[in-house]
């Protein structure tokens, strides 16, 4: 009942609204091209030289709308703040922790922003689907070759390029204590088969569960759970079973994927093997995502499996590197035939106007450029962009995930349920494998319930 | 050198942007604001001014069109929207007939999702209101009353989201042999039961859990009306009673609740509409699943998480369809109590 009122209220408030734009766009006006570079045409010359391919759109200003919010949204606007004051082009930033549900309703509105940063290849193509958005400039095009060629078809819709990827993240990732290995006189293991003999050892040792795990996340609960089976699908059968397990012509009741659940559930869902410091297997679903690393700093575990970017649940002053409290190890592929594995996900800038100036931002966000200013800002970002000098990366982790992310050999895929359909990947498998895990579900009614799910 | 300047630069630029971000929002707002209060008194005085035959259309007009206005943008138009999109495709491009209320109705998750928001729909309202009566009929007799009325009350003051969380932290749940760091299995290894459940996933318990934050926020609410009911009813007809001879439960069941009956009904449907609505407490502890998920919660979920604005809108239909008559007597009812008195 709330928000129709406010709606309502917003249009009548609409019209008084333009009037005071239009007054105090004057004076902001004249603020900025005061603040820029003055005319158009002049070159930029010192510390701004290097943005000359971007001038001649001063005073302009283009707006973004992305789901990264402070204090990660304050380093990405440091990351174009030179390349804003040297070009007079303002980037109007604005984060929503409803991006994905909001993005549609804005687009549909007519509201849409100038460019959006769009986490999930899904909903890129829902957005092409509606017709608003434009293709990037040539110079966006051409600076693809700098990723490995598989991220763009991640950019593209239909086999038509329309987002250049922005940060990337690495999943393949097994978070353990080099300490507590070291004193344990454990090694990090190189195969799949030396991880579940690991494993077993750790188990017979009695001191810790080799395994933690949560996948409890509110309403995205379960997307642990579904990294797990795509981290096993694409180790086991590498990259074209995963490419056809995601467009559903490998279906999830096939005995390819439901062996590869079988997998999951002798690793993750093994009683012996996980939970320690939350409870019983179970107790995985009711383990936020967030938590359940805690007990390997604790040494009640030793192992768990989530994304670079669980670095940042580790506490303040935690000890992250080869030799501290708390490290990665690439995780091994099932099948040693399949090189190097890595899943992982990313970022893609979306424009929705091809204004000239936006088209310089883009330009400049799909730059090495742009990427190795954001580098510098603060660590916790990567890029899969090889044009990235690697020695700016001051983070082990960061490293770590640079080098698996643009290693030419490694068989790199995207995150699964980000790019099936929102019906499977934000709804009916995130529920089954909650209900794989909270409630003992059989392997064969989950993969089916999902298929049931798939939209036709 | 150069790290310095680039330092200084982009947080002076920052600090500029910022400034000029919030005058243009604060120009914004206070235009908006005089420009609207100007247009009011414009046609306000334009009303003034009219005589004649006008005069007395036009003041209709005026005093009911903004209601209408409002009304028909905030309610009457998205209702019909909803409406049609509950019988097109996902995307809301093709027509597909009843299909979304087919699905709604024939698929196996949605029968527990039904089923799931009936029992809510019976079970915390009428606990709550019960709960609501009884405390008011003690915490009456209490000295010191306004004190315990306040604090039974006070939950009223938290925001649904806000106690999940505090509730979800009660049924936080250890393994055995671990220190629980929930008050509810705390307090059940004090009774001496070694290994309490994981509270939140053992079903249909869970169900009532999440019941229980409902009707803690709601009791205070239902106890507060009903206990100004009770201390309108006109002590006369106590008193006349008493001399009858009725006491305690009689004097309860034949006297206090006819005399509070249309209060009753109220706080009763009230929280029944609550309790349709209520998709935060389901959203906030366990997102729907373990068997907990409500209508409301899956119509988002539906809408605005899987974007089939089709079966979401069908849902929000029936969402609809099922609180439009409790709203309906309701309103009757407070309709005929105000002719009464």
């Amino acid at each position: 009942m709330t928000t129709p009122v406010t709606t309502g209220r917003r249009r009548l408030l609409a019209v008084p609204a333009v009037l005071a734009l239009a007054l105090t766009a004057a004076c902001s006006n004249s603020s900025s091209s005061g603040g820029g570079s003055g005319s158009s045409a002049a070159a930029l010359t010192g510390d701004c030289a290097k943005y000359q391919a971007y001038a001649g759109h001063s005073g302009t200003k283009v707006s973004m709308y992305a789901s990264i919010l402070a204090p990660e949204s304050d380093s990405l606007e440091k990351s174009w703040a030179d390349f804003s004051s040297c070009t007079g082009i303002k980037i109007d930033y604005e984060g929503s922790n409803d991006f994905e549900s909001q993005l549609p309703v804005r687009v549909a509105g007519g509201n849409a922003p100038d460019l959006a940063i769009i986490p999930q290849p899904g909903l890129l193509a829902q957005m092409v689907k509606s017709g608003k958005v434009v293709k990037p400039p040539q110079q966006t095009v051409d600076q693809e070759n700098k990723w490995s060629p598989i991220w763009k078809t991640y950019g593209s819709v239909n086999g038509t390029f329309y987002a250049a990827p922005m940060s990337a993240n690495m999943k393949s990732l097994v978070w353990y204590s080099p300490k507590a290995f070291k004193a344990a006189g454990y090694e990090v293991p190189k195969t799949w088969a030396d991880l579940m003999a690991l494993s077993d050892k750790i188990a017979r040792a009695g001191a810790m569960k080799p395994w933690c795990g949560g996948i409890g996340s509110g309403t995205a609960t379960g997307w642990p759970a579904t990294d797990w089976l795509e981290e096993v699908v694409l180790g086991s059968y590498g990259g074209d079973v995963y490419d056809q397990w995601v467009s559903h012509k490998v279906k999830f009741s096939d005995e390819k994927i439901t062996t590869a659940m079988k997998t999951v559930a002798d690793w993750m869902q093994n009683p012996a093997w996980v939970n320690a410091g939350f409870g019983d297997v179970k107790s995985i679903a009711t383990t936020t995502f967030q938590d359940a690393g805690t007990p390997i700093l604790q040494n009640k575990c030793g192992m768990l499996q989530q994304a670079s970017f669980y670095r940042a649940q580790w506490p303040k002053g935690t000890d992250i590197g080869p030799d501290g409290d708390i490290f990665a190890f690439r995780l091994p592929a099932v099948n040693p035939q399949v090189t190097s594995p890595v899943e992982g996900g990313g970022e893609f800038a979306a424009a929705f106007s091809d204004r000239p100036e936006v088209q310089a931002v883009q330009n400049y966000l799909s730059s090495s450029d742009w990427a190795s200013s954001r580098v510098k800002v603060s660590p916790g970002w990567v890029s899969a962009n090889q044009g990235v000098d690697k020695s700016l990366y001051t983070d082990p982790i960061d490293k770590l995930s640079a080098d698996a992310l643009t290693d030419p050999a490694a068989t790199f895929r995207f995150d699964g349920s980000d790019l099936m359909p929102a019906a499977i990947g934000a709804g009916a498998e995130w529920k089954a494998l909650t209900a794989w895990f909270a409630e003992g579900q059989s392997i064969q009614k989950t993969a089916a319930d999902i298929d049931a799910a798939w939209p036709q | 050198m150069p790290t310095d300047t680039r330092l200084a630069g982009p947080a002076l630029h920052l600090a500029d942007s910022l400034w000029q971000d919030a005058a243009v929002k604060f120009g914004n707002t206070a235009g908006a604001v005089l420009g609207f209060v100007g247009l009011l008194l414009a046609v306000f005085f334009a009303a003034g001014r009219a005589t004649g035959r006008f005069s007395r259309p036009l003041a209709i007009v005026l005093m009911l069109g903004p209601a209408i206005v409002l009304l028909l943008t905030g309610l009457v138009v998205p209702l019909l929207r909803t409406v049609v999109l509950s019988f097109l495709d996902a995307d809301s491009a093709k027509f597909v007939g009843g299909k979304n209320y087919g699905w709604a109705l024939t698929s196996s998750p949605i029968h527990g999702v039904l089923l799931n928001t009936l029992l809510w729909l019976v079970i915390a309202p009428l606990a709550a209101t019960g709960l609501g009566l009884a405390l008011a009929l003690m915490v009456d007799r209490m000295r010191g009353q306004a004190i315990y009325k306040s604090l039974i009350f006070m939950p009223m003051a938290v925001s649904l989201v806000a106690a999940s969380i505090v509730f979800k932290l009660v049924y936080e749940s250890r393994g055995a042999g671990q220190n629980q760091v929930g008050l509810l299995s705390q307090l059940a290894v004090a009774l001496g039961w070694d290994d309490p459940p994981n509270w939140i996933l053992s079903q249909p318990l869970n169900n009532f859990l999440l019941m229980a934050v409902l009707v803690w926020v709601q009791t205070g609410f239902a106890m507060v009306v009903l206990s100004a009911a009770i201390k309108a009813i006109p002590d006369e007809i106590t008193e006349a009673a008493r001399l009858d001879g009725a006491t305690g439960l009689r004097l309860f069941r034949h006297v206090t609740v006819p005399m509070i009956r249309t209060t009753l009904v109220v706080v009763l449907t009230t929280i029944m509409i609550i309790t349709l609505k209520a998709f935060d407490i389901v959203r906030t502890m366990t997102g729907g699943n373990f068997g907990t998920q409500v209508l409301a919660n899956e119509m988002y979920s539906q809408s605005f998480e899987q974007y089939n604005y089709g079966r979401g809108s069908a849902l929000a239909v029936i969402l609809f369809l099922a609180v439009a008559p409790l709203v309906v007597y309701n309103i009757a009812l407070l309709r005929k109590e105000r002719a009464t008195r």
